[in-house]
């Protein structure tokens, strides 16, 4: 059954069609991933779906439910967790804050709690940064052990990537969206979050959604690919299929990846 | 390496400008009565005296580059140093000659700059005339512009040492009244009479000793290498970390707990007032360093809660008057604080921040407005205010603002709560989500937090610290009036935030103790006491000052230590590549 | 980039959960106002009929008059909180400062020239003297603190800018107050001729208040010609949409900010002078209201948008001239004039509730509109 169904989504500024009339769905355990030229719509269309733009038409279904209209943080608190196209982590909060605080819409204690410093409160929060540290320990050392208490602005910048992915992945979601997660990432770093995103579903259970530039990382772990230009569906299926399809090599396979990225 | 000409050639510019305007403004002749040092010094001189070496120093100071040999400083520093002195003293020679000259015509400058006159003249020359005058000018400046490029020369240890060794010594000279006060009795009154020529500043002796023991402290603490106590409490681990300084934090209250039977009555006022802007500024810091929301109306929870109290427990309270006692006012004040919270926090809840500024700042306005004006006035006396307010009450009977070292225990119990809900909130899922909303609001509402009720509770939490301000303030000065919350009022508890460290607590009552307790509240006077009339300039300079400079203030908070020089990617992938290539390759493979 | 744009109108789709409450309270204030200013206008229509109270005609045209007058003062001032706005995406706050700099300094030209007797013999040359005095001072102030205050400044996080020119404007207050003393400052009179009454399409005006209304049209005018046909003003409308296009394409972006600073400056040199006309007394607090509320004839306007900063000064001018008598008084608020002020602050947070976006839209760099 489909986690996530958009049916007919649009959305312009002013006179810009950013998004039109796409329609694209979930599955359970499946990796989507959406590709396109730049300026095709794919951030947008992300930013749709988690409520920071409001689509002007179309129904977004999670799990059977339409969320369309929902504050971004309620989008979150459904299960739909993602990261950003340009990198924006917490950069003057720790890298264990950075994911503590995203396990905000999970967890319940407010002020009386911490300030009467109950029980529940402290169970909460030992729970809120064992939590956090699980987390961190899926990209290995990276960033764990004494990682934890730095501030996020001294990461280097395929760490931030993966410290995004483990914000998103720390509000507990079940559709992660992924915006470009390899983009700055050399070859080798490249293939080694390639493989994460692979265990991200298998052993994490998510379903994903992922806009991605570089088409290696597409073939390998996409179940489907749906490409998008000038914020239209042009075509979707396998990869092998999609990549072969004249109307997508046209829009966009014409061009070595490199220019792409 | 040679240095910058240019540079101390503008230096000197500026040093001369600067030495202009504080005689301009008339500090030099205001401050003339009041000895530091005698004989020699008074505070008039001292207010030009530490510009020259001051922006020497600056002016000659080589950038440092990580990674590279900056190279010794030498003679050529001096002579940069001495020309940014021949630059500020020409200037500020000319400058009194020009003054002087007009005395010479039937044009008066003393109807444009009211502060120019003979006696300021007199002042500047040293009463040698221009001539004589222009000599000691020049050669004083340069001197002095020499001596502070020359601080380059010294080892970084021997040069902290002198500077802190001149601090000292100007410390204790300014604060002659309080320290008097201090040993003001039968045993220890020879300290003071060591020190001090009575009513006259400090003896030389006394100076030279401060200097070499202060100096001779600094110098060797700095050569010894001790790590900053912040590194060392790092240092440690968890446990201990708290252990020490809940040590430190005993230690301090019982401080503040026994400080008071030995101070004076000036004095416990003044602590009492630092007590009430650390209290309001902590409740600012939740507002601006926790959640990033630039409130300029915080007067306004300051006013609410004052007004409040006078309402509910004076007998003069024009409408309304139902007399409470303190304690039950208090819990009222404070739904008021909350309910002013919500109505100034929702209409602003989603402006741009810089809108939301000048919009807070419209609504400070709006209430000192309605509180002044004659429609009102039936309700809250107009520009009369409430007078009557009865004082705090307490098991031995009731305080008031005439005794100021037990108004000063009230203010310490509000603002130890106040830190306790500083820090517990700080270090929470509630703080949590305050400080990322303050570092980007739209990531941290994709990030599942409710920005609308994060940003209402800091309001909320923010305006009733405010009002516990403003309750007290109330019963301590026994009246209220609308002049009592003036922007002015906002401002300075800003610039206390600012100064101090935004989000920081520590930083914050640092800021308060050096602003207020140095300089004065807005109405309220500090230990210098003669900078009253100059105090709202020095906040200005200050504020400016801090955020060219050091923007996170004196004691940042951890992390915002260096947020605002950041943007340095210390071990970027791309640079890494090939040196830690086995190391990842490792990494990838489990 | 098309990255997180402001959330835009609802279409009508699902409510909003836990915010709905937020968006209930807003329309509150929106209805109440609405409701206050509705029953102050029948009131006032009601009372000016029976005859109860209201006002004359000839007064209101009065307060019109005077209302346009000052609002164009503000227009003025409001162009160089709108161009800054525009070009760094910060609040000038001190902009309020630049204006009573000019103001403050050119009273001592104009008392000299009053002594000598050139006030009452040549008044309108004596007039342009101290206009260019009143610029020139401003000028050079605005310049200077954006070289000294803000130039370091250029990369930090918004409201860094923000919070130093809220030092830069005590600073400016309190160094007049320190040099100047605290005496408020009366200009010498207007002529007689000048001060007469003429009609004028059915209005009585003031021969003052005409002058700064004309003075004000012709230098927006002047202003208008400046940004949109010289090489100058064109660079100043690339750097605010793009400082790093603006500088890829050659333009020299730290002068065109100084030039930005600069014609702000000149303008708030001319409202200094309309204030000069207009009241005649100045000292070293003169700038921080209407400071403030030309900032707020920039957001009614737009900010960024120059023409609507313009009729957002002469909206705002004409709503506190007109709304305490025609709204507040008629609901039996006493003591009225007192609460100008208070009335300009709250138009303020009501085109902010209402129109966040002024009432003649906004122009924002590139990075602001994200």
């Amino acid at each position: 059954m489909s986690i996530l169904d958009i049916k007919a989504m649009s959305v312009a500024f002013g006179g810009l069609k950013a998004v039109d009339g796409v329609d694209l769905h979930v599955d359970e355990g499946e990796i989507v991933s959406v590709i396109g030229p730049n300026g095709a719509g794919k951030t947008t269309f992300f930013n749709c779906i988690t409520g920071l733009v409001e689509p002007d038409d179309g129904e977004v279904l999670f799990q059977g439910e339409n969320i369309v209209g929902l504050d971004p943080h309620q989008v979150t608190e459904i299960g739909i967790g993602r990261t950003f196209q340009n990198v924006r982590l917490f950069p003057n909060m720790t890298i264990l804050e950075n994911v503590m605080v995203a396990q905000h819409c999970r967890t319940k204690q407010g002020v009386w709690g911490a300030l009467l410093q109950t029980k529940r409160f402290r169970d909460e929060e030992a729970e809120i940064r064992e939590r956090a540290i699980d987390v961190l320990s899926f990209f290995g050392t990276r960033l764990s052990g004494y990682r934890h208490d730095q501030p996020a602005y001294v990461l280097s910048y395929a760490n931030r990537r993966r410290l995004e992915i483990a914000r998103a992945m720390a509000t507990q979601p079940t559709l992660l969206m992924l915006d470009e997660p390899t983009a700055g990432m050399n070859p080798r770093e490249t293939k080694e979050l390639t493989g994460l995103i692979g265990k991200l579903r298998d052993e994490w259970g998510y379903a994903i959604l992922m806009i991605e530039h570089d088409m290696q990382v597409v073939g390998r772990v996409s179940d489907r690919v749906a490409v998008l230009d000038h914020g239209v569906k042009i075509a979707e299926g396998l990869y092998k299929d999609v990549s072969n399809d004249p109307y997508v090599i046209e829009a966009y396979l014409g061009r070595p990846p490199e220019d792409a990225a | 390496m040679t240095v910058d000409w240019r540079k101390a050639r503008n230096w000197g510019f500026y040093a001369g400008a600067s030495l202009v305007f504080i005689a301009a403004i008339g500090m030099v002749e205001a401050f003339d009565r009041r000895p530091l040092i005698t004989p020699g010094v008074s505070l008039g001189l001292a207010s030009l005296l530490w510009v020259p070496p001051l922006f020497a120093f600056i002016a000659t100071r080589r950038q440092q580059l990580e990674g590279f040999e900056t190279g010794k400083a030498g003679v050529s520093e001096v002579g940069a140093g001495a020309l940014v002195g021949l630059l500020s003293g020409s200037m500020l020679w000319l400058f009194t000659a020009l003054v002087d000259a007009t005395f010479q015509t039937d044009f008066n400058i003393r109807d444009i700059f009211p502060k120019l006159g003979p006696a300021m003249v007199r002042l500047l020359t040293f009463e040698q005339g221009l001539g004589t005058g222009a000599l000691i000018i020049v050669l004083g400046t340069v001197v002095l512009g020499a001596l502070g490029a020359g601080l380059h020369l010294l080892p970084g240890p021997l040069r902290s040492g002198v500077v802190q060794g001149i601090l000292w010594v100007f410390a204790i000279a300014l604060t002659q009244a309080i320290v008097d006060d201090i040993f003001d009795n039968d045993t220890t009154e020879f300290i003071a009479n060591a020190l001090y020529a009575p009513g006259n500043g400090l003896k030389i002796p006394a100076a030279i000793v401060i200097f070499i023991v202060a100096g001779g402290l600094a110098w060797w603490a700095a050569t010894r290498d001790t790590p900053s106590i912040r590194e060392r409490l790092n240092r440690m681990d968890p446990a201990d970390q708290r252990r020490t300084t809940m040590i430190a934090l005993v230690i301090t209250v019982v401080v503040f707990a026994v400080l008071p039977r030995f101070l004076g009555g000036i004095l416990n006022e003044l602590l009492a007032n630092v007590g009430l802007f650390i209290l309001m500024a902590l409740g600012l810091n939740i507002v601006i360093g926790l959640a990033g929301i630039l409130d300029l109306g915080y007067v306004a929870f300051f006013a609410v809660g004052a007004y409040g109290t006078a309402v509910l427990t004076s007998p003069g309270s024009p409408a309304f008057s139902p007399e409470l006692p303190w304690w039950l006012a208090l819990p009222v004040v404070i739904l008021m604080a909350t309910a002013a919270g919500l109505l100034v926090g929702t209409p602003v809840i989603r402006m741009r921040g810089d809108y939301l500024a000048i919009v807070t700042l419209g609504f400070g306005e709006i209430v000192r407005l309605l509180f002044l004006s004659d429609w009102l006035s039936a309700n809250f006396g107009g520009s009369q205010g409430i007078r009557q307010i009865p004082g705090i009450e307490w098991f031995t009977g009731e305080i008031r603002g005439v005794d100021p070292d037990r108004i000063f225990y009230m203010v310490a119990i509000f603002v130890l709560v106040a830190i306790y809900v500083s820090w517990r909130l700080q270090y929470s899922r509630v703080g949590r989500a305050w400080m990322a909303m303050r570092e980007d609001e739209t990531v941290a509402e994709a990030m599942g937090i409710n920005t609308v009720t994060a940003k209402l509770l800091a309001f909320i939490i923010g305006a009733i610290l405010a009002s516990f301000g403003g309750a007290i303030f109330a019963a301590k000065v026994g009246s209220v009036f609308p002049n009592s919350f003036e922007l002015l009022v906002s401002i300075i508890i800003l610039v206390v935030v600012i100064v101090g460290g935004m989000g920081n607590i520590p930083g914050v009552m640092l800021g308060a103790v050096l602003l207020i307790g140095v300089l004065g509240g807005p109405t309220q006077p500090g230990l210098l006491q003669e900078f009253q009339e100059f105090k709202l300039l020095i906040y200005g300079v200050l504020l400016v000052v801090v955020m060219l400079v050091k923007p996170e203030g004196l004691l940042p908070s951890r992390h915002r230590s260096r947020e605002l020089h950041h943007e340095e990617m210390s071990q970027d992938a791309w640079l890494t590549a090939g040196v830690g290539a086995q190391e990842e390759e490792a990494v990838a493979a489990t | 980039m098309t990255a997180t744009a402001e959330k835009t109108t609802s279409n009508g789709a699902r409510s909003r959960l836990s915010t709905n409450w937020v968006d209930g309270f807003l329309m509150l204030i929106r209805v109440a106002a609405v409701l206050v200013i509705a029953t102050g206008l029948v009131a006032f229509v009601y009372q000016s009929v029976t005859g109860t109270g209201g006002l004359t005609g000839p007064a209101f045209r009065d307060l019109l008059v005077a209302g346009l007058a000052q609002g164009a003062m503000y227009g003025l001032l409001a162009l160089g909180y709108s161009m800054v706005y525009g070009v760094l995406g910060f609040i000038n706050f001190a902009h309020g400062e630049v204006f009573m700099s000019g103001a403050v300094v050119s009273f001592f030209i104009a008392n000299a020239l009053f002594n000598a007797g050139w006030w009452t013999d040549a008044f309108l040359l004596s007039l342009a003297i101290v206009l260019f005095s009143a610029m020139l001072v401003s000028t050079v102030v605005a310049v200077l603190i954006e070289r000294i205050a803000y130039r370091p400044l250029r990369s930090a996080p918004r409201l860094i800018p923000l919070i130093t020119s809220i030092g830069v404007s005590f600073f400016l207050q309190n160094a007049f107050f320190g040099l100047f003393g605290p005496a408020v400052k009366n200009y010498p009179p207007a002529p007689a001729w000048l001060t007469a009454r003429r009609s004028f399409l059915g209005f009585q005006i003031e021969g003052t208040k005409a002058l700064v209304i004309v003075v004000a049209a012709v230098s927006s005018v002047a202003l208008y010609f400046f940004i949109t046909r010289t090489r100058t003003g064109k660079a100043m409308r690339a750097v605010a949409e793009d400082k790093e296009i603006a500088a890829l394409m050659g333009i020299n972006v730290d002068r065109t900010i100084v030039t930005t600073f600069a014609v702000g400056g000149a303008m708030a040199g001319v409202a200094g002078l309309a204030w000069a006309i207009l009241f005649r007394g100045v000292s070293f607090i003169t700038g921080f209201i209407p400071g403030i509320k030309a900032f707020t004839a920039a957001v009614v306007g737009g900010i960024g948008n120059l023409g609507g900063a313009i009729g957002g000064g002469v909206f705002l001018g004409l709503a506190e001239s007109v709304a305490p008598l025609v709204v507040l008084e008629p609901l039996g608020v006493v003591g009225v004039s007192q609460l100008k002020d208070a009335v300009a602050f709250s138009v303020l947070v009501l085109v902010l509730v209402f129109r966040p976006q002024g009432l003649f839209g906004e122009r924002l760099s590139a990075e602001d509109r994200v």
